[in-house]
Formats: structure tokens, C-alpha cells, sequence
């Protein structure tokens, strides 16, 4: 039972991070329905813009304070990946509206592996080890020998990522951004008659979910301590199933996904097999997509003939 | 761009301000990339942490580098405006005219590359590295020709198309050490092997529309891999599988002894012998492939193959089985990657996962869309160059000269692969080669 | 034309009792049976039942959004009815029910084809290639299912070149044998209408649905394509329903025509029966049964002229 407790513990933490980037999988599906290869990777690159600035700021200007450092971090990551975001949507993706049906996955997969080689001759093959900021945990119960702990970090990751999904929630239901955002996503030609900027509500869309990306990618290098030039694929991947498993273009559905993910691939590597719990999420994915493309939350797409 | 608009309206000094300022931007938001990506590398230092060394000078390179190119193409396609009433209507011709060349031609090369790189470099052993890239690149093309059937003609885009290349290398790997089996044994049951798990991952997944299988295939594609890292009982594991018996001459091995290849056919023995041999190999099963691609588009499978590229919904009020229909394309392309899986196995002597990843399916599809999906010569073209292009950078000198000691072109090979699969799909998006050659013709049949 | 519609049409001439009542084909090809498609909430086709006689031309209208395209969608097998049976006779007396069958099975066994709204014609494949595509079944029994073929064996090049004259005499037909080697996307608007429907005359069909096929065409073109569909009925024997909103097309060609609005069929008849249809006229004019005259008198419109 405190065995169970505490793997719950762990696998809403991880969940909490698979959400954040589902979110922009199923953003940008609502939107322009694609399926956005490349998000792993910006994942991945907000990894490394996180652990340059943590750098910076705690050997060259020696700030000691962990929440400043934290705060600070957070936000530069997420200004400067909502750039790459950006670049990338404007660059690989809005050429190609119009195109044949494949060309914007084709594109986003040469976004994807060029960002991830990019990251890789800019910053080295090698792992990128960070010294931990926290080390503190709460103990939630203690039953002999055995405790269940909430260590700060899977606090703080938790309260970031409720804060942070609280407010985007407010951001994509009650502003202007949000009404014209769910306008483009029923109808595009439409929604530009009615004088919406479709090219630019498309960009912020990139932009927000490259910002939660981010937001995700700091917590992962805050949670594991490292990351490396290759750790954009399988986290995509697996947020990608949360958004498929969700329901794609629904956001509630895409962090409960995230969390059933973070819950399933925990248990799995606790009470099964370790080695396989990446085969976990990549069959829930092919079984979600044959068996229940729509998910949880999400509308059956009628075939249009 | 919205700076085309405003630059018509303009004058010709406003114009060339517009150019300028697009150029700044785009130079400025390279700026913004670079930071601290870039700016600042980190390294391992003495202890457990990481180094930082700043990179300014660097960044400020690229950041001229992308003003200055930015700057040539908005004045390129200034240029090209104003004379855009004197364009070649001959151009299209013109490259298919060269395209009808360019396979004669690159068939000869293939065809007598071990002679031609024995002459040029002066003996066959010293000629060892240029056909041993000679298999790499046929390789490659096989690949892009057996992963064309489905992505090019049938439209399918298939993520995990390195499974099944792993599915008949390992299937060699298997039945030869552990049944003794024989390499031209094996080969045609690699093929099958592949092609089964073909059918069999493709009939649950094959409704799907198009991006989900994608993701489909690229899902099993991983599962794959994984089961081969961890059943460590039944392939070896991470670690591989060893010392997979080589590839005799239809039964007479390339060894140095009595009954050995150079003893049979009175040559002196030449360890060069299998590396030629095993050349020509690929070389007909590359050949082979693309035969039966070029046979199968003329055939009603074949054309219902494009049909279903074209427009699924109609094919099915044609009354074409569109799941069949897929699932052969899917299976025929699986089972060339069989094939071309087993000779990977013979020529390597050793498998193991890490040569099927994600990476190596991308490779391959890079080289389907970079060539032209549906163009045989395209693909082999595309092949050409993205392998055996960085291969030859390698060993250019003056290189080396201007990017210092540790430069290394492989380094940046996937990450032009990259970019040249997002320009492709942004400039040309129907490849290099776009033409289609009509399967059928009503003048022909006349 | 069928005795029940020359028999329709009898009862307007001596001035019977008009509309609906001018009594089914009693050799019906099709019979749609309390037909009704819902999806999610929305109840697009309800209830529908009418009967197409073999060898007519029946014509399907009612407003937008009535559910003619729905009803096609469901006979020719891309959408399961929510309820209701959709039965096809063949003249040998073979009888498929067209919502149990796979979708390509529609084509394939029953021998239903159609045409789209918007044109599904293979864009990247030449028009000769577009028509050998739709002889699919009996191109790949001769090519033994591409075994033979892809050995060149001499039975499937008899059988392509079979295959081509029978292309070469639909191209004939519609006029396009010299652009056959084009790329079907290239061809004007209007050529590609008329592709579309020898495509799937290729099929060899006993009943051919066309989503209307006049929408888009001049007036010329129009009345080529009434002369195509006419030659279809007479000489190939194929049975049409058609949707269609060009009345020119509707009233010159169709021996029956079934008024849907609003997914509830409302008259179905002879086309001089549904042209005096109080409902019908309703139902495009946008007013109550009770408004018809007032509204017909005020906009000049008499009962003859629809």
C-alpha cells in the first residue's frame, strides 16, 4: 500500500510533465491539424536553454536563492522557446498550407531531426548533468520501516503545473485569443471572413505550446537532473499518446492523458518490467489509434466524402 | 511574405530599404535563436559539473550568414520578378531530357564501379573504400526504392520501415546460426518473414488515416527495437548477435584454401573477392527491386497503388479494396527491406538493435522525399548524395583548412537531412525529379 | 421509361388527382426502406423511403442542407443508416443489401457507382489511367492478381488491351480521347464532370448516382450532359439517380423525381406532378403549405412553370 502510494506519487509528477507537452500536440491538432513531430524536440531544446541559464545564473552570477533562480529560469526558457516555436511554425510549417496532405508531418520530421542535431553540434553528444537545486522531501506517512514521501521537487513540479495550467485555461476560454483560436479550429476560411487573424492566432498557438513545453522541459531537467541531445523523442512521443489518448484537440483531455500515462508507465515499471516501459506507451498508442482514435474526451471525426 | 506587398508598391530605393530591414529581422531573430543555445557551450568540467564557454563570435557569424543570405535571395527573387515575362518554358524539358540520361548513365557507373575504382586507385584492395561505399550507398537505394512503393506510390508514410529491415536481418542472423541454414536459403525467407509482419501490422492499422499511421508504424517500429534490447534470450540483446556465418558463392566460400573461390576458379586469393562479390549482390537485389516497382506500376495493383495516393474515397466507389490494396504495398515494400535486412546481416557478420532505430527510418524516408516520391532514378540520385555526399566531404582537405582540425561533415549530415526535408517540402514539395511518367499511353497502344 | 411513369404521367394529362400519388415503379432497382442517418444529435435523413425503377432516370432535389448527399452516402456504402434497409435488385434477380456491404463491395458485387459533389477525379494519374483504375476487378483477375502480370504473361495484355478499347470508347463518347494521356487535373472544369462519370460507367454499373453532375456547367455543356445520361439509360440500360439542382436538367430528363427537405421526403412523382407539388414549392420557396398561393401570385409564378 505505501509501495502504491507512492509510485501514485511519482507517476502524477511524471504525468504532470507528459501534460504539459501533450498540450501543445493538441493545440496544434485542433488547429491546423497536424500532427507537430518536431514538439519532442522543442521539448528537448527548452531542456538545454533551462540548464544554460540555471548555469549562468548560479556559477557566474552565484545566486544562491532557489526559487529566484527558478522563477528566472523558468520564464527566459519559456520566452526563448516560444521564439523557436515561432520560427519553426513560420519557417517549416506555414508554407505548406495548402500543400499535399503528408507534407507538413514530412516537414515537421525534418524539423525534428534537425533540431535534435542542432542541439547535438551546438552542445556535444554528451548526457548534461546538473547538481540537484532541492533535495528535501515531505514525509507524507510512515508506517515502520517504510515512508511515503513528497520530495519538493514533485511539489513544486505539481503546484507549477496546476498554476501554469490554471492560468492557460483562463487564456484559452475567457480571452479574445481564445474565442478567435477556437473559431480558426471549427472554421478556418471563416473565421478569416469574420476578420479573425488566422496567421496570427496559428503563431500564438505555436507559441503557447512551445511556452508549456518549456515550462515541462524545466521541470524535467529540475526532476532527472540531466538531459541530453536525444531525450526530445520517447517524452514526445509518450505526450503525443496522452494527446491521442485524451482525445486530440481537447486540452482537459490532453492532461488527464498525460497523467494516465505518467500513472501507466509508472506502475508498469514498478510492479512489471522496467525494460519495457516505453513498449507500455507505445502500445497504448497503437491501441488507442485503432481502437478508439477519438479518446477519452474527444469528438469522432466524421469522414467527409 | 507580407513584404513582397508592400515592396511592389514602392519605389525602387524603398524597395531595396524593405530588403535590408527583412534581412535585419530575420538576422535579429537568429540572434534571439542563438540565445544562449548557441552563446554559451556547456562542457564537463574537472568535477561533476558542467563548464560554460561563451560563443559569441560565433553567434555573430551565423547571425551575418543568415542577414547576408537572406539578403541575396530577397534580392534574387527581386530580380527574378522583374524578368518573370522572359521565363524558359523549355526548362521542364530540359531536365527531363537529362533525367533520361542520367539513369543509363548512372547504371554504367554501378555496373563496373569495382573495375573503375581498381584503375583509379591502382589495385582492388586499394579500392576497398570506394566499393565498400558503393554497397553503402546501393544499400541506401534499395531501401528508398522498397520504402518508395509505399510512401511514393501508395501514399502511405510509413515511420517505422526499419522494423522490417531489422525483421530480415535478424531473421538471417537466426536461422543461420541456429539451423545452419544457408545464405541463399535465408534470403528469400527473410523476405517472407518481413513481408508477414507486414500483413500482420498492417491490417489493424491500415484504416488509419494517413499522419496516425504514420505514428503507427513508428510506435511498432520502436516496439521492435525494444523487444530486440531486452529478450536478450532470444536475440542477443543490446549486444547483439556474432559471428553470423558470410556469403559463399552459391555454396563455395571465399576462403583461402583447397576449395575456397580463388582455388575453384584458379585465381590468387584475394580477400577483395567477397567485398566484390557482395558489391554485385546488392547490386541485383537493388536492381531487382527497382524491376519490380517499374513492372507493378504498370499493373492494375500498381495503378490502384497511385489511385489510393490520389484519392481513397473515390477508389473505394471504384470498388477497390483500399485495406488490400495498402496491405500489399505495405507488404511488398516490407519484404525488400527483408531482403536488403539479410544482406546488411551477411556483409556485417554482426547485428543488433542499434543499427534500426528511429534515425535510420528517417534516413531512408529523407531520401524517398528528397528524391521524388514515386521516382526510381530520383531516390537512387537522393541516395547518392545524401550517403555518399558526407562520406566524400570527409576527405576533403581544405575543409579541415578553413573549419579547423575536428571538423567532421557526418556531424551535420542529419542535420542537413533535416533542413533539406523541410525545404523540400516548402520549395518542392513533388522532389527533385517531379515528372510522372504516364504507365500507360493511348498513342502507345495504337 | 417505365409503364408506371407513363401511367403517372397519363393522370396529370386527364387531370386526376395531382402529386405523389402517381404510384410506385413496380419494377424497382432500389428500394430505400425507412432510411433514417443521425449523427450525433442532427437527424439528417428521416424516415425516407422511395423506389427507383429499373431503366429510369430519377432525379433526388429538395433545398441545401435537405440530406440528398447523405442519402447518396448511404446507398453507396460510406455511411451506415442509424436504421433502415437500402436493397438492390439486380435484373437476374440477386438481391444485396447495400448498408450490410463493405464499402468498396457497393461497387464491387452490386454495381452501384457514383460521382462526387466535388470532383474525386486521380489528379496526378493521366485520363486513360483514370479509366483503367475503375476496370480494377476484372483487369487484376486477367493480371492473376499481378502474379501473371508482372511475368507478362499473354492472357493480362489481352486483357489491357481490351481494357484500353473500352477506355478509347468512353473517351470517344465524352470527346476527350485526344487529351487521354493528360493529367486528369489539368482538364476545365467540365471535362472533368463528364471523366467522372465514364470512370465510373467503366465500373459497369446497373445503377449509376451522380451528386450533381450539372452543378458548375454552361448551358451548353448542360445539355451535352443531358444527351450523355440520356445515352447512358438507353443504351448501356443503366439505371440513374441523380442529384441535382439545375431544374433545366431535373424537368428535361428525369422520368421520377423524389423531393427531400429537411431529411423527410416530401413528394415523389412524375416531373409534371412535382412541378404543381404545393409542398414542393413550399419547401423551396421557404413558406407554410397555406402561404404557397398567396406567395406564387405575389412573385408571378403560376403553377406550370416551376
Amino acid at each position: 500500500m505505501e509501495f502504491f502510494a507512492q509510485q501514485f506519487i511519482n507517476g502524477l509528477t511524471l504525468g504532470s510533465i507528459y501534460g504539459l507537452i501533450a498540450i501543445g500536440y493538441t493545440m496544434v491538432f485542433g488547429i491546423i491539424g497536424m500532427v507537430n513531430f518536431a514538439h519532442g524536440d522543442v521539448f528537448m531544446l527548452s531542456a538545454f536553454i533551462a540548464l544554460i541559464f540555471f548555469l549562468i545564473l548560479t556559477t557566474w552570477l552565484g545566486m544562491t536563492s532557489v526559487a529566484l533562480v527558478f522563477l528566472i529560469v523558468l520564464v527566459l526558457a519559456m520566452v526563448l522557446t516560444s521564439l523557436w516555436g515561432w520560427a519553426v511554425e513560420r519557417v517549416a510549417y506555414r508554407p505548406l498550407r495548402g500543400s499535399f496532405r503528408l507534407a507538413p508531418l514530412i516537414s515537421a520530421i525534418g524539423v525534428s531531426i534537425f533540431l535534435s542535431n542542432f542541439v547535438q553540434v551546438v552542445q556535444g553528444a554528451r548526457n548534461k548533468p546538473v547538481p540537484p537545486l532541492v533535495n528535501d522531501a515531505f514525509v507524507l506517512y510512515r508506517h515502520e520501516d517504510y515512508v511515503v514521501t513528497l520530495s519538493y521537487k514533485q511539489a513544486i513540479i505539481m503546484a507549477t503545473t496546476a498554476l501554469l495550467l490554471a492560468g492557460f485555461w483562463y487564456l484559452v476560454q475567457k480571452t479574445s485569443f481564445g474565442r478567435a483560436q477556437r473559431a480558426c479550429e471549427q472554421d478556418r476560411r471563416m473565421a478569416a471572413l469574420l476578420g479573425i487573424n488566422v496567421d496570427r492566432t496559428i503563431s500564438l498557438t505555436f507559441v503557447l505550446g512551445a511556452a508549456l513545453a518549456a515550462v515541462a522541459g524545466t521541470l524535467y531537467l529540475l526532476y532527472y537532473g540531466v538531459v541530453s541531445f536525444s531525450d526530445g523523442f520517447v517524452p514526445g512521443v509518450k505526450a503525443f499518446t496522452a494527446a491521442v489518448l485524451g482525445g486530440i484537440g481537447s486540452l482537459p483531455g490532453a492532461v488527464i492523458g498525460g497523467l494516465i500515462i505518467g500513472l501507466i508507465e509508472t506502475f508498469w515499471s514498478a510492479y512489471f518490467s522496467i525494460e519495457y516501459k516505453d513498449v507500455a506507451a507505445f502500445l497504448i498508442l497503437i491501441v488507442v489509434l485503432i481502437f478508439k482514435p477519438s479518446g477519452i474526451l474527444g469528438r469522432p471525426d466524421v469522414e467527409k466524402v | 511574405m507580407a513584404g513582397t506587398a508592400t515592396m511592389a508598391r514602392t519605389g525602387a530605393g524603398g524597395e531595396a530599404a524593405a530588403i535590408v530591414k527583412d534581412a535585419l529581422l530575420h538576422a535579429l531573430v537568429t540572434l534571439g535563436l542563438s540565445i544562449p543555445i548557441v552563446s554559451y557551450r556547456t562542457d564537463a568540467g574537472q568535477g561533476t559539473g558542467l563548464v560554460l564557454t561563451s560563443r559569441w563570435g560565433e553567434v555573430a557569424i551565423l547571425c551575418a550568414a543568415v542577414f547576408g543570405l537572406r539578403l541575396a535571395q530577397q534580392l534574387f527573387l527581386a530580380g527574378r520578378s522583374r524578368h518573370r515575362a522572359k521565363a524558359d518554358p523549355s526548362a521542364p524539358a530540359a531536365v527531363s531530357r537529362a533525367s533520361a540520361l542520367i539513369a543509363p548513365f548512372t547504371l554504367g557507373i554501378a555496373l563496373t564501379l569495382p573495375a573503375l575504382a581498381a584503375l583509379a586507385t591502382g589495385g582492388l584492395s586499394e579500392s576497398r573504400y570506394w566499393i565498400d561505399l558503393g554497397i553503402l550507398i546501393l544499400t541506401y537505394v534499395m531501401l528508398g526504392w522498397g520504402l518508395n512503393i509505399v510512401v511514393g506510390l501508395a501514399g502511405l508514410l510509413d515511420l517505422g520501415y526499419v522494423a522490417f529491415y531489422a525483421v530480415g536481418a535478424y531473421s538471417y542472423a537466426l536461422l543461420s546460426t541456429v539451423f545452419g541454414l544457408s545464405f541463399w536459403i535465408c534470403l528469400p525467407l527473410a523476405g517472407l518473414f518481413a513481408a508477414a509482419f507486414g500483413v500482420l501490422l498492417g491490417f489493424p492499422v491500415l484504416r488509419l488515416r494517413g499522419d496516425y499511421l504514420a505514428i503507427v508504424t513508428l510506435a511498432f517500429g520502436e516496439i521492435i527495437r525494444l523487444v530486440l534490447i531486452n529478450w536478450v534470450d532470444f536475440s542477443g540483446g543490446a549486444a547483439g548477435l556474432s559471428s553470423i556465418p558470410r556469403a559463399s558463392f552459391f555454396g563455395i566460400p571465399f576462403t583461402a584454401g583447397e576449395g575456397g573461390f580463388a582455388a575453384t576458379f584458379g585465381l590468387d586469393f584475394n580477400p577483395m573477392h567477397r567485398v566484390v562479390f557482395l558489391y554485385y549482390l546488392i547490386l541485383a537485389l537493388a536492381l531487382i527491386t527497382n524491376l519490380v516497382t517499374l513492372r507493378m506500376r504498370r499493373l492494375p495493383l500498381g495503378r490502384a497503388w497511385e489511385a489510393l495516393r490520389e484519392d481513397e474515397i473515390a477508389c473505394r466507389s471504384l470498388g477497390i479494396n483500399t485495406t488490400m490494396t495498402k496491405l500489399t504495398a505495405f507488404a511488398l515494400g516490407a519484404m525488400f527491406a527483408g531482403f536488403a535486412g539479410s544482406f546488411f546481416a551477411v556483409r556485417q557478420g554482426f547485428v543488433s538493435p542499434e543499427s534500426f532505430n528511429f534515425l535510420e527510418s528517417a534516413i531512408i524516408l529523407a531520401i524517398v522525399v528528397l528524391g521524388g516520391m514515386g521516382s526510381q532514378i530520383g531516390v537512387a540520385i537522393a541516395a547518392i548524395a545524401m550517403v555518399g555526399g558526407p562520406e566524400l566531404l570527409r576527405n576533403l582537405g581544405f575543409l579541415k583548412a578553413v573549419f579547423g582540425e575536428h571538423f567532421d561533415p557526418n556531424e551535420y549530415r542529419l542535420l542537413l537531412f533535416g533542413l533539406a526535408m523541410v525545404a523540400m517540402m516548402v520549395f518542392r514539395p513533388r522532389g527533385l525529379i517531379a515528372e510522372r511518367e504516364p504507365s500507360v499511353r493511348l498513342g502507345a497502344a495504337r | 421509361m417505365s409503364l408506371a411513369t407513363a401511367a403517372g404521367r397519363l393522370a396529370i394529362v386527364e387531370g386526376g388527382p395531382p402529386p405523389a400519388a402517381s404510384g410506385p415503379p413496380d419494377d424497382p432497382i432500389l428500394i430505400v426502406d425507412h432510411l433514417t442517418m443521425r449523427f450525433g444529435g442532427l437527424t439528417a435523413v428521416n424516415d425516407l423511403s422511395f423506389k427507383v425503377g429499373r431503366g429510369d432516370i430519377t432525379a433526388l432535389i429538395g433545398p441545401n442542407g435537405a440530406g440528398k448527399t447523405t442519402v447518396f452516402n448511404c446507398i453507396t456504402g460510406f455511411y451506415k443508416p442509424s436504421e433502415g434497409m437500402i436493397r438492390l435488385c439486380q435484373a437476374g434477380g440477386e438481391t444485396y443489401l447495400l448498408e450490410r456491404l463493405p464499402g468498396h463491395d457497393v461497387n464491387r458485387i452490386a454495381r452501384v457507382a457514383r460521382t462526387f459533389q466535388n470532383i474525386r477525379l486521380f489528379p496526378r494519374m493521366t485520363v486513360l489511367e483514370n479509366l483503367l483504375v475503375a476496370m480494377h476487378k476484372p483487369l487484376m483477375q486477367a493480371s492473376g492478381f499481378s502474379l501473371a502480370g508482372i511475368l507478362g504473361l499473354a492472357g493480362y495484355r489481352n486483357a489491357q488491351a481490351a481494357a484500353i478499347e473500352k477506355a478509347r470508347a468512353w473517351l470517344d463518347r465524352i470527346d476527350l480521347t485526344a487529351r487521354a494521356d493528360d493529367d486528369a487535373g489539368d482538364l476545365p472544369y467540365g471535362d472533368q464532370r463528364r471523366l467522372e462519370i465514364a470512370r465510373a460507367m467503366c465500373t459497369d454499373p446497373v445503377l449509376l448516382c451522380l451528386d450533381e453532375p450539372a452543378a458548375g456547367l454552361n448551358p451548353k455543356e448542360s445539355s451535352e450532359l443531358n444527351r450523355l445520361l440520356r445515352q447512358i439509360r438507353d443504351e448501356h440500360g443503366t439505371t440513374v439517380l441523380l442529384i441535382e439542382h439545375d431544374m433545366s436538367v431535373v424537368m428535361q430528363i428525369s422520368d421520377r423525381i423524389v423531393v427531400l427537405d429537411y431529411g423527410l421526403k416530401i413528394a415523389d412523382g412524375t416531373p409534371d406532378a412535382i412541378r404543381t407539388d404545393t409542398r414542393v414549392i413550399a419547401a423551396y420557396l421557404g413558406v407554410d403549405d397555406s402561404e404557397v398561393e398567396a406567395v406564387e401570385a405575389e412573385v408571378g409564378l403560376t403553377g406550370t412553370q416551376a
